[in-house]
């Protein structure tokens, strides 16, 4: 299986991604810079934290029109796993593969601890490792971490089973309903705001991300057979 | 031609950035405050003289980048 990176000026986590997935499922992986056009060659894209162009205008806007964009979101159609974390879901939301959007913490503090999330679908692609409600740790690092969509998208989300995860303990940015994270309806589009690529060891902290990386393994060997590793 | 843009939070969105600020001023003794928004105000410059047009590309420019209409309202005037 292969791993794209995408890295935009000002991404932070894609060094984390990068080694994230050799540790954990000891798959390939490559950096795609914002520039580029095709994502025909693989399997799964990580969209990294950090603060894509300064943050400027909103999180996640400017970035949202890189040239590597337009082929996120052909890749996402053909149903390529897509994972976004922290500011890559705040990207994720401004193109329109997730909806609703990411305002400002309720504290107006930048929250950067573990936090506990409740796995509340460990039915996706993402989460199959998981037991459905189990709680696992795994850190956040947000100032604009608070999930808000209309009514009528949460209706659907909640209907659909697409929260994710929601926070288990305190809600540390006011998300509704203690948002975490959300898939799309398609099920291979992903954005939370906790760093599983941070919690992928014991000596870490916590080793409970490690789980979403073998998911996502898990699940494309499902569709692609057992006997594939690479 | 010059543009002025403002971008709201909605109406039906929590403005944290506004209650901090709106409880700050009662603090200072500002107790005639009510509710404050917090917005953005941004001023561009156009190359053209053709105002039907400039107000049409400015509403783009507004759906597309300048505000994200999921959480935020727009208006603008031209100069």
């Amino acid at each position: 299986m292969h791993f794209g990176v995408l890295v935009f000026p000002g991404s932070n986590c894609d060094i984390d991604c990068y080694k994230a997935v050799g540790d954990t499922i000891d798959q390939t992986v490559e950096y795609v810079w914002h520039t580029e056009t095709d994502l025909s060659r693989f399997d799964a894209i990580l969209v990294p934290g950090g603060f894509s162009y300064g943050d400027y205008l909103r999180c996640g806007a400017i970035a949202r029109f890189a040239p590597v964009m337009t082929a996120l979101q052909a890749f996402a159609a053909r149903g390529g796993y897509v994972l976004g974390i922290c500011n890559g879901f705040q990207i994720l939301t401004e193109a329109g593969l997730l909806p609703g959007a990411l305002l400002r913490n309720q504290s107006l503090k930048f929250r950067c601890h573990s936090a506990l999330l409740r796995v509340e679908n460990a039915g996706t692609a993402f989460t199959g490792s998981y037991q459905e409600g189990q709680v696992i740790d795994i850190p956040i690092a947000h100032g604009e971490g608070n999930y808000y969509c209309d009514e009528e998208t949460l209706a659907e989300l909640t209907r659909e089973n697409r929260i994710v995860f929601r926070y288990a303990g305190e809600n540390p940015n006011g998300s509704l309903n203690d948002i975490a994270g959300i898939i799309n309806k398609e099920g291979n589009v992903l954005g939370m705001m906790p760093h599983p690529e941070r919690a992928v060891h014991v000596r870490l902290g916590s080793g409970d991300g490690a789980g979403m990386f073998e998911s996502i393994l898990n699940a494309w060997r499902e569709t692609n057979g057992a006997a594939v590793n690479r | 031609m010059k543009a002025t843009v403002y971008v709201t939070i909605k109406e039906s969105v929590l403005d944290p950035q506004g209650n901090a600020v709106q409880g700050a001023l009662h603090s200072m003794g500002f107790e005639e405050v009510g509710k404050v928004r917090i917005g953005k105000y941004m001023e561009l410059e156009l190359d053209t003289n053709d105002r039907a047009e400039a107000e049409e590309r400015l509403r783009a420019m507004c759906e597309k980048l300048l505000a994200n209409t999921v959480v935020e309202d727009f208006r603008f005037e031209l100069v």
